[in-house]
């Protein structure tokens, strides 16, 4: 069961949008909520309420910043915050497969989804150390490895309306900045989106070939000089007070004691 | 990573029990009866100690007998198998010198062999992960062999060899933290490539997906300072290895201050070992610690 199918017939996965993405974890919960009442033991929570809280989670949203280096046009260029959704790759190579020891883990050949078969998995965690991405998770209350199923049981799920049929996060995303569907398809509208966009690997150099992609965020906006068209108008009136106004400024300035209501 | 004590345990007392194994398979000391019967009792208890150690840390250690089913792309299936076979084979040709007085050779030979075997695919558990780049070397494998080895022919009282043997594997200890030490940074894997951002400028980790922790942050991020990690090397290099060899080196007279000396260095080798080993996961720097800007 832990070979690796030499290819799979699709590769179902996700396109992650890092330019759209605005960090809001609504997809960290829907997730969270649809995989704790459905596929496989529930995720659970340690100490949920408690001092130290802490929980299985299948998907989870870093943030980063970016600073570029100053150059010509820039010399003191912004640094930016991206937002970074991470989830199981569903890598064509997949480490965590192979090291399994009981057939746990396995990848399928009809769209190339990476699973475990919960009752198989002795918990001995070697599949979660060979993943680069720290994409499973020991559940602490089952024993048993966690990780992203895609969505298996609604993907394919004729009990739930159409529209229903892809990622509960996918599905959930506010701004958009989940995709799903078939990478192994170079006319599909994730994989024309995946080339519009340079969309990229990551950790290209461990050798997993991961299924799902990230678009890089497009540049920054430039700020031109004028940054509202209102900016004019709420430029201050007159520097310094002038008329009968400067002549009591600088009366109460020459009074002594403490020069109370900070006009200078 | 985190340094779990029943993982320490299993492989160093594992590791001792199977180079003891592998030396009393070869006939080294060639022993017979009640004699043969401790040192395989010893040996037995070493090694099957540290698979039930390992054990402990399992989610569900009554399926552990699945684990044999996977030996065609796991290590860790492949050492399941191996140990069994190793132990199997060592148990008959026991049984031929503890009670029948006669020595098996075949058997002997091909138990010596199962049993280094299984050291190497412990070793290859770890020196397979890419994720883990002070652990994904040829030093690896090469470091538990050579511990084994050098334990294994101390508790066997083969006094010559042991020193030799000490002397390679300190050897390859220094060789393993000297070249370990720059193995992330060799690896190419940077916060840069983890994110995919790193052709616009220097990336740094602004806020984690959670406050509190987690099931990775407790598992792979793991740190140890550095006087901290250069003390405890000098322990366990100074007691697995250092003090062993010059306690074989003494000239010593008489049976029993021997067999005092004797257990002195072996359990200062233990001691030093389960420190290596200690320092061996402690130390160890899993890449998805960039994520969160940790190492
Ligand atoms: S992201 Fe990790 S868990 Fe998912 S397939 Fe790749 S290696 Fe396996
Ligand atoms: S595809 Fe499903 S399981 Fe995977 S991250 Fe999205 S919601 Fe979670
Ligand atoms: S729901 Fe969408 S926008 Fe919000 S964090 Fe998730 S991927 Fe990003």
């Amino acid at each position: 069961m832990t070979e690796l199918p030499n290819s799979t017939e699709r590769k179902m996965g996700l396109v992650i949008d890092l330019d759209t993405c605005v960090g809001c974890h609504a997809c960290v919960i829907s997730c969270k909520g649809w995989n704790t009442e459905n596929y496989g033991a529930p995720l659970s929570d340690q100490d949920p309420y408690g001092a130290d809280p802490s929980g299985t989670f299948l998907n989870r949203v870093h943030s980063f910043e970016v600073q570029p280096k100053p150059c010509g046009s820039e010399p003191a260029p912004a640094a930016q915050l991206i937002h970074f959704p991470k989830s199981c790759l569903h890598c064509e190579d997949a480490p965590c497969v192979t090291v399994c020891p009981t057939g746990a883990s396995y990848k399928r050949v009809e769209d190339g989804i990476v699973l475990v078969n919960e009752d198989n998995c002795i918990g001995c965690g070697l599949c979660a150390w060979s993943c680069p991405y720290g994409a499973r998770e020991l559940d602490l209350a089952a024993g048993v490895m966690k990780k992203c199923t895609l969505c298996v049981d609604r993907i394919y799920n004729d009990n739930l309306p159409e529209e229903d049929r892809i990622p509960s996060c996918v599905r959930t995303c506010p701004a958009g900045a989940r995709h799903f569907g078939d990478l192994g398809d170079p006319n599909s509208d994730v994989s024309k989106l995946v080339a519009e966009r340079d969309g990229m690997d990551l950790m290209p150099e461990m050798g997993t070939k991961p299924v799902n992609k990230y678009l890089p965020p497009r540049p920054k906006d430039q700020m031109e000089d004028q940054i509202d068209i209102l900016a004019p108008l709420l430029a201050p009136v007159a520097e310094e007070p002038g008329g009968f106004m400067g002549w009591l400024d600088k009366a109460l300035d020459k009074l002594p004691g403490q020069t109370s209501g900070g006009s200078n | 990573m985190h340094p779990a004590p029943s993982v320490i345990l299993f492989t160093t007392l594992s590791g001792l029990g199977f180079g003891l194994l592998f030396f009393l398979g070869l006939g080294m000391p060639d022993v017979t009866g009640m004699v043969s019967f401790v040192f395989f009792a010893i040996a037995y208890a070493l090694a099957v100690g540290g698979l039930l150690a390992s054990t402990f840390h399992l989610g569900h250690p009554e399926r552990a007998i699945k684990a044999f089913s996977q030996w065609k792309t796991s290590w860790l299936s492949r050492e399941g198998c191996c140990a069994v076979a190793a132990l199997v084979v060592m148990g008959l040709y026991a049984i031929g010198t503890v009670f029948l007085d006669t020595q098996w050779t075949i058997f002997g030979i091909i138990g010596a062999v199962l049993s280094l075997a299984t050291v190497f695919t412990t070793s290859m558990i770890y020196a397979q992960l890419k994720t883990i780049p002070r652990w994904n070397m040829p030093l690896t494998p090469a470091m538990f062999i050579s511990f084994s080895l050098a334990g294994g022919a101390l508790l066997a009282g083969q006094e010559t060899m042991a020193t030799a043997l000490l002397i390679i594997a300190g050897l390859v200890q220094l060789g393993y933290w000297s070249y370990g030490d720059k193995a992330f940074a060799g690896s190419g894997t940077t916060m840069e490539t983890a994110t995919g951002l790193g052709d616009r400028g220097a990336v740094r980790a602004f806020e984690p997906p959670h406050t509190g922790s987690n099931y990775l942050l407790r598992e792979f991020v793991h740190v140890v300072g550095r006087k901290h990690s250069q003390k405890l090397r000098m322990i366990g290099f100074g007691l697995g290895f250092a003090l062993p060899v010059l306690l074989l080196l003494l000239p010593i007279e008489g049976l029993a201050l021997k067999h005092t000396v004797a257990a002195i260095a072996v359990l200062s080798h233990m001691a030093g070992i389960s420190c290596s080993r200690w320092l061996f996961f402690a130390e160890a720097e899993h890449v998805v610690g960039l994520y969160y800007g940790k190492r």
